[in-house]
């Protein structure tokens, strides 16, 4: 199969992009196709309810995984074969960062946005209690829906101080609507600021500030890790982990475009302007000139919710780093390096291929991970050996 | 609504829901064990932490997260 | 001032750090250099399968002497090193490689090394997951596999060697009593006349399978691959690991010096292990990774002085885990002026010279 433009990931970036890039496909005939990894479009804030409509035109592949990208471009899908494009954009979005504390593995620790993809994919949790903790704009919204399906939430504590939230939010009054709205959501649910979960036992959730809040469920996630995968693998150029792309969202590797959270943790509106822009540009249209979620934004926001100093000590030395090979902070002490740790612990050498606990050794041990291999997903050998040689 | 089989049991769920959601819904939160035996459940939601890695009609490892329900699927988990 | 150490080892790969361990056993102070991270070279990309090989008499008698060395080892080796005596499994796809087996069991038996020949029955009893067809294969029982970065640590630990991380660009600035160049597929920067070229190599990790493979498996054909001087090849050979997950090899490159996945060749890989194991086809990858091999004209290492006070321990293709112990021992021999285990003569670099 080939297309002119191949768009990965159908969050709020990928659908913007698309429909931009179809406006120009009405004229020219560029064929564009979508590929997500979920049973429908939306990616993670939109799942279940994207609010751009996929175009008819699209071809969408979605319960679709991209194990491999080659140069010409080649897209190997796990189960929709080898994919040709002449154009990629790369909206893979961001993922959750979970920092470990006591107990963090137990079964009934979620993400934040880990239970709300799990309450949207069909999880009851009426009547549940919950809380949500962590850090970032994405509690309150996990709050509010959670309260929306008939779950208790107890509380929401953020461990950024409301001293970071506030200057931050007088700065950008155009995200009062969206705070404000909100807090409307929440009234009655206590929120906390500067405090986080020290610890998860039994069913009860231990707060820094020794309040103990027995629960169903615990929603916690520390903010958001951009998913550069893809363009690693391409050789896409990252400037402090994010993929860098100029103007037209065009990467360093020519024909690849990149838009939303790999470039920068910037939110929905960040992602569509810049899906918008990566849409128009792939398919050689005029784009709209000026970035209103620029650098700036996306710096501010990471001041903002910066994470505190204390919550790199909240795990003990018996806690685990790598869930996938069960491997203790105690038995990563001592090596100065993501790669000697890997080789010598198994720390990331498991399926999740260190996207959980990659991100955890950089904050804990400011290691950075290597270098990306196919497969960017488990992928089925016999799958592996079927590319297109 | 839809009937699947979990470990022997068979359970009725909306179309549309995940075999993980239909797991943790049946109060089943532990899906697996960890390499060292520890007993573990969902984490992401969203196919990265490979926590939620069940059989399906005989297949090992798959994400219990990413794969909605079918009818008469056969789902083994720890 | 500490010192000067009695050797100098190039190179903290395991083929390096055997012979640190050694020449400490024997009293030298050793200091050991290493550019990168120590047992993260070659020594972390192979299978770290301990395998006695006979393609020719010198192979046989290092291969024979390094395996009986890790057994001997493996009392003190910590359980990270994950020493599993599986055995090798060789798998005689037909009745002319059936034949072959006779003769490698013929070569064992004379040599005293416990091995069984499986005919087909038994050959599917010890591996149900081998495709139907299949005529036997040759049990060499006293195989074993170990996880090589862990062992090379161990080694580098019981040596109290001072490992250094620094990169040598000229081993004659190095003072010491004697240097030791064990750098692998990187010895052509420091001593570019050697007749040694990178030999690149392709290697794929599944999730876990516990109970699908449970011994080392090669097929027979494995030795032209491996001895073979073709641009490229590919050969069968998987392991199963301590944690059930099936490590799937084995491929070879000359003459390509970028360590990226070529996807080509891993396909050729995975396919030719498909043919061995149909149900390999539907166990997930989960990583992959490449290393290169050190590999010499006749694919035996180079084991001995070189000139002045620089000895050599390097180009051993894919036989650096095992025969390390080996290569050691001889290399020692001749520092300290003792008695070599085995002839030294074959591994010698005289011998490429006309």
């Amino acid at each position: 199969m080939k297309f002119d433009l191949v768009i990965i990931g159908a969050g709020p970036a990928g659908l913007a992009a698309a429909r931009a890039a179809i406006r120009a496909a009405h004229r020219t005939g560029q064929s564009v196709a979508v590929i997500d990894d979920n049973p429908a479009a939306g990616g993670q804030i939109w799942r279940g309810s994207p609010q751009i409509p996929l175009p008819a035109e699209v071809r969408f592949f979605s319960q679709t995984r991209v194990f491999d990208l080659r140069p010409g471009f080649v897209v190997e899908t796990d189960s929709q074969g080898s994919i040709e494009a002449s154009k990629l954009i790369l909206a893979t979005g961001a993922r959750e960062l979970f920092l470990p504390f006591p107990g963090w593995t137990s079964p009934g620790v979620f993400g934040a946005g880990g239970l709300q993809a799990l309450v949207k994919s069909g999880l009851p949790v009426k009547g549940k209690r919950v809380v949500v903790a962590g850090s970032g704009p994405l509690l309150l919204a996990v709050a509010a829906a959670l309260r929306k399906e008939g779950a208790r939430v107890v509380g929401v504590a953020e461990q950024a101080a409301l001293g970071r939230i506030l200057p931050f939010l007088r700065r950008y009054p155009a995200k009062w609507p969206q705070a404000l709205g909100l807090r409307a959501r929440l009234l009655g649910v206590r929120c906390w600021n500067g405090v986080w979960p020290v610890r998860f036992e039994g069913g009860v959730v231990s707060l820094s500030t020794g309040k103990k809040v027995s629960v169903d469920y615990l929603a916690c996630g520390f903010g958001l890790v951009p998913n550069t995968e893809a363009a690693q693998l391409l050789g896409c150029r990252l400037d402090d982990g994010f993929v860098a792309v100029n103007s037209r969202q065009e990467t360093t590797v020519p024909g690849v475009y990149c838009a939303g959270e790999p470039t920068g943790i910037g939110g929905l509106d960040k992602a569509l302007e810049e899906g918008e822009r990566a849409g128009a540009a792939a398919t050689g249209q005029p784009i709209v000139r000026g970035r209103t979620h620029s650098g700036a934004f996306v710096r501010d926001l990471a001041a903002a919710f910066q994470l505190d100093a204390r919550l790199i000590d909240l795990a003990e030395p018996g806690t685990m780093v790598c869930r996938c090979e069960d491997v203790t902070r105690e038995t990563l002490q001592g090596y100065r390096q993501w790669r000697e740790a890997k080789l010598l612990t198994r720390c990331g050498m498991g399926p999740c291929q260190g996207r959980i606990c990659g991100p955890i050794t950089n904050c804990l041990f400011g290691w950075t991970a290597g270098s990306v291999r196919p497969p960017l997903v488990p992928v089925a050998a016999g799958r592996m050996a079927k590319t297109d040689t | 609504m839809i009937k699947i089989r979990c470990d022997g049991r068979e359970i009725s769920v909306r179309e549309g829901t995940s075999v993980a959601a239909a797991l943790l819904g049946e109060g089943n939160l532990e899906l697996r064990r960890s390499a060292t035996g520890a007993a573990r459940g969902p984490l992401c939601g969203m196919g990265v932490c490979m926590e939620c890695r069940v059989t399906i009609d005989g297949e090992a490892h798959r994400l219990a997260c990413q794969t909605l329900c079918v009818a008469g699927m056969d789902v083994k988990t720890l | 001032m500490t010192p000067s150490p009695d050797v100098i080892i190039v190179g903290a790969g395991i083929v390096g750090a055997a012979c640190a361990y050694e020449l400490a056993q024997a009293g030298a102070r050793v200091e050991v250099l290493e550019s990168g991270i120590a047992g993260g070279g070659a020594t972390a990309a192979g299978m770290g399968h301990l395998v006695v090989l006979d393609d020719n008499e010198p192979e046989l008698a290092l291969t024979k002497l390094s395996v009986s060395l890790w057994h001997e080892l493996a009392k003190t080796l910590p359980a990270a090193a994950e020493f599993w005596r599986c055995g090798t499994l060789w798998i005689a796809a037909d009745a002319v490689e059936l034949a072959g087996a006779k003769a490698k069991l013929d070569m064992y038996t004379r040599h005293g090394l416990a091995a069984e020949l499986l005919d087909e029955r038994q050959l599917y009893e010890a591996e149900p997951q081998l495709r139907a067809g299949l005529a036997g294969g040759l049990l060499a029982a006293n195989d074993a596999v170990v996880y090589a970065p862990v062992a090379t640590r161990f080694l580098l630990e019981q040596a109290k060697a001072r490992v250094t991380r620094t990169t040598v660009a000229n081993l004659d600035e190095l003072k010491s009593g004697a240097v030791v160049c064990a750098t692998g597929s990187l010895t052509p920067a420091l001593i570019p006349e050697l007749p040694i070229r990178p030999r690149k190599g392709h290697l794929a990790i599944t999730d876990r399978y516990p109970g699908f493979a449970r011994h080392q498996l090669v097929e027979l054909g494995y030795l032209q691959s491996a001895h073979g001087e073709s641009g490229e090849s590919v050969a069968f050979n998987v392991q199963p690991r301590p944690t059930g997950q099936l490590l799937i090899g084995s491929s070879r490159q000359y003459g390509v010096d970028t360590a990226s996945i070529d996807a080509p060749i891993l396909s050729r890989m995975l396919e030719r292990a498909f043919g061995y194991m149909p149900g390999l086809r539907d166990c997930r990858v989960v990583r992959t990774w490449t290393g290169f091999r050190a590999s010499t004209p006749d694919k035996l290492p180079l084991i001995g002085k070189w000139r002045g006070n620089i000895y050599l321990a390097t180009g051993h293709e894919g036989l650096g885990v095992t025969t390390s112990l080996g290569t050691a021992k001889i290399l020692a021999a001749e520092i300290l002026g003792r008695p070599s285990p085995i002839p030294p003569a074959p591994y010698r670099v005289e011998r490429f010279h006309d």
